[in-house]
C-alpha cells in the first residue's frame, strides 16, 4: 500500500501523536484495501458523476445587501482586530 | 412520568403547559441520554397574538449541532468548534422561526456527523431510550433520541449517508432524507456537499409532511437547491397504496441481515401487497459497490470541507508561535479519531497519482450506481428495503472496527449516491423490545409518494403508537 502517514498527513496539515500513526494508519490501510473492490467494475466508458441530478450552473448578480455577518463574525473569532482576524507571524522581518 | 407529549399536529399550538411539561422532561432524562449539547427553556418564546395562526406557533423543534443558529454557540459535536457562534441563522433555521416554531434545544451528534452511532461525539455519547446500554444510531442521534423519549415534538436532522434514516430506525421514528436540492443547505456545516441533506426526524409521517411544507424550497443562498415547486405535502397523505408498485432490490437481501430485521421488512412487504400495492424483485446491480464509493468520494469532500477549520476564524485556536504551527497543533487537538480518519482518506484519494485510481474511479462507480435507480424506476414507483441490517447495536460494541461500523449504513448510502429522496419508517420491533425500521426510497423531487405509502403503512400497523419505557 503506498499510504504513507507522515506524507498525508503533512498535506493535511495534522500534527498526529506517535500513537496516532501506527493506529490511523493501520485502519486507513485496511479501508483503502476494502474500497481496492472498485478496480474490478470495468467504467472506461462510464462519465464520472458531477452533479447527481444534472442541475445546471446558476448564477446571480452580485448585489450588495446590508448584513451584520461581517462584525459578528469578527467579534466571534478567536483573535481579531480591527476589520481583521489576527494569526501569529507570517514573515520574518 | 406525565403523558407522552404529543405530535405536532395534536399539539395545542403556542402552549405554555406543552413547553413546561417538556422543559421537565428534559431535565428528567437528558442527564441519562446525553440527547442535548445545549438547551435553553424556550418557554419565553412563545409567540403572542396572531403570530398563532403559523403553522409551527409555538411548537418546540430541536437542532441538530452542525446546523447555524444566529448567536447561539454550534459545534457539530467537535473540540475545534468549541465557543464557535455563527454569525447568521441556516436558511432552515429562518423558515422555522418564520413558521413561528420555538428552537428547542441543540441536538448531540457524531463529530461532524462521521459516524453510525453518537459514540464519536467529543462530548460524549447518546444512548438509545429503548435501552440504555445500546447507540442511537448516527449521525443524527441526538436528535432522534430526543424525539424517542419525549423531550421534544420533532427535530430537525442532517443525512449524507444515512444519519437521518438509521437513526430514525433505531429509535423508533420517522426520518425522511429530501432529494438532494429539495431543502436549502445554507448554514448547515458542510460534510460531503454532493450528498448533505437536512430533513425532518418526528414521531409521525404527518409530522413529518407537515415539517416539510415549511423546509422544502429553492434558496438563492443555496447555489445546489433547485427550483422546483413544493406541494402542500399534507395532501399525499392518503390511506391508499393501491396500483404502487414497489421493489425490492435483490442486491439487498443477501447475507448480513439480521433475522429478526428479516422477517420484520419481508412482512411490511406482505402488508403493503395485502394493502393493495404490487410488489416485485427488482435489481440495483452496482448497489453492493455503495459503502466502497461512498467512502472514496464523501471522505474527499469532508477532506476539503474540513480545510477551513484551522484555527484562524472559527471555534478554537491553540496558541503557537507561527502560522503554521497553529494550523497543525489546532487540527490535532482539535479533531477527533473518526475525524482525522476520514481527513487522512479523503487527503490521500485527492492527493496526486491517486486521484484516478480512487476518486475519479468512485465518482463513475457512482453514475453506474445512479443508473441502476433510473432503470428500476422504469418498472417500480418505489423501493423498499430494512434501512439498517441489524437492530440497535450496543454501545462500544463497533468502536473498534471503523469497517464494521462503515458497513451499518449499507441500505441508505444508495440513496445518498443517487440523489434520490427515502423515508424510514417503524416496521416492528425484536422479540427484546427494540425498534426495527423499514425504508421507501423514491424518485427525485416524489417525496409524496414516500409520503403516502408510509402513512398508509404507519396508520395500518400503529408502530409508532408504542413508546420506550423511560
Amino acid at each position: 500500500m503506498d499510504f504513507q502517514i507522515e506524507k498525508i498527513a503533512e498535506l493535511a496539515r495534522l500534527n498526529l501523536k506517535a500513537e496516532e500513526k501506527a493506529k490511523l494508519s493501520k485502519e486507513v490501510a485496511g479501508i483503502l484495501d476494502y474500497v481496492k473492490s472498485l478496480s474490478a467494475i470495468p467504467t472506461d466508458q462510464v462519465a464520472p458523476t458531477s452533479h447527481v441530478l444534472n442541475l445546471e450552473n446558476v448564477f446571480r448578480k452580485d448585489e450588495i445587501v446590508v448584513s451584520e455577518v461581517r462584525d459578528k463574525a469578527l467579534k466571534y473569532a478567536p483573535h481579531a482586530e480591527g476589520n481583521f482576524f489576527k494569526v501569529p507571524k507570517i514573515v520574518e522581518r | 412520568m406525565k403523558t407522552f407529549p404529543q405530535s405536532l399536529k395534536e399539539a395545542r399550538p403556542g402552549s405554555r403547559e406543552l413547553l413546561e411539561s417538556l422543559t421537565q422532561r428534559v431535565h428528567e432524562l437528558n442527564p441519562k441520554l446525553n440527547a442535548f449539547l445545549r438547551w435553553n427553556n424556550g418557554s419565553h418564546l412563545v409567540p403572542e397574538g396572531g403570530v398563532r395562526e403559523l403553522s409551527l406557533a409555538g411548537l418546540p423543534i430541536s437542532i441538530k449541532d452542525n446546523i447555524c443558529i444566529d448567536g447561539l454557540e454550534t459545534t457539530c459535536a467537535s473540540k475545534i468548534l468549541k465557543g464557535h457562534i455563527p454569525p447568521y441563522d441556516a436558511t432552515v433555521i429562518s423558515k422555522l422561526k418564520n413558521a413561528g416554531a420555538v428552537i428547542f434545544g441543540q441536538c448531540n451528534m457524531d463529530e461532524f456527523a462521521f459516524g453510525s452511532s453518537c459514540e464519536t461525539s467529543a462530548y460524549g455519547p447518546v444512548r438509545n431510550p429503548w435501552d440504555l446500554e445500546r447507540v442511537p444510531g448516527g449521525s443524527s442521534g441526538g436528535s432522534a433520541a430526543a424525539v424517542a423519549s419525549g423531550m421534544t415534538l420533532a427535530a430537525l436532522g442532517s443525512d449524507t449517508g444515512g444519519s437521518i434514516r438509521q437513526p430514525a430506525a433505531f429509535c423508533g421514528i420517522v426520518g425522511l432524507k429530501p432529494t438532494y436540492g429539495r431543502v436549502s443547505r445554507y448554514g448547515l456545516i458542510a460534510f460531503g456537499s454532493s450528498f448533505d441533506q437536512i430533513g425532518p426526524m418526528t414521531r409521525t409521517v404527518e409530522d413529518a409532511a407537515i415539517l416539510m411544507n415549511v423546509l422544502a424550497g429553492h434558496d438563492p443562498k443555496d447555489s445546489t437547491s433547485a427550483n422546483v415547486p413544493v406541494p402542500d405535502y399534507t395532501k399525499s397523505l392518503r390511506r391508499d397504496v393501491k396500483g404502487l408498485r414497489i421493489g425490492l432490490p435483490k442486491e439487498f437481501y443477501g447475507d448480513g441481515i439480521d433475522p429478526e430485521v428479516r422477517a420484520s421488512v419481508d412482512q411490511a412487504a406482505k402488508i403493503f401487497e395485502k394493502l393493495g400495492a404490487q410488489i416485485k424483485t427488482v435489481s440495483l446491480p452496482h448497489t453492493p459497490h455503495s459503502v466502497a464509493v461512498y467512502y472514496i468520494v464523501a471522505v474527499a469532500e469532508a477532506s476539503s470541507n474540513l480545510g477551513r477549520f484551522d484555527g484562524v476564524e472559527y471555534g478554537l485556536r491553540v496558541p503557537a508561535q507561527d502560522l503554521k504551527e497553529m494550523y497543525f497543533e489546532t487540527r490535532d487537538q482539535g479533531f477527533g479519531q473518526e475525524a482525522k480518519r476520514r481527513i487522512l482518506l479523503g487527503t490521500f484519494v485527492l492527493s496526486a497519482g491517486y486521484y484516478d485510481a480512487y476518486y475519479l474511479k468512485g465518482q463513475k462507480v457512482r453514475t453506474l450506481i445512479r443508473e441502476d435507480f433510473t432503470n428500476a424506476y422504469k418498472e417500480v414507483d418505489l423501493i423498499l428495503s430494512p434501512t439498517a441490517p441489524t437492530p440497535p447495536f450496543k454501545i462500544g460494541e463497533k468502536m473498534n472496527d471503523p469497517l464494521a461500523m462503515y458497513l451499518s449504513d449499507i441500505f441508505t448510502i444508495p440513496a445518498n449516491l443517487a440523489g434520490v429522496p427515502a423515508i424510514s419508517i417503524p416496521c416492528g420491533f425484536t422479540k427484546s423490545g427494540l425498534p426495527i425500521g423499514l425504508q421507501l426510497m423514491g424518485r427525485a423531487f416524489e417525496e409524496e409518494t414516500l409520503f403516502r405509502a408510509a402513512y398508509t403503512f404507519e396508520q395500518e400497523t400503529e408502530y409508532y403508537k408504542k413508546k420506550p419505557n423511560i
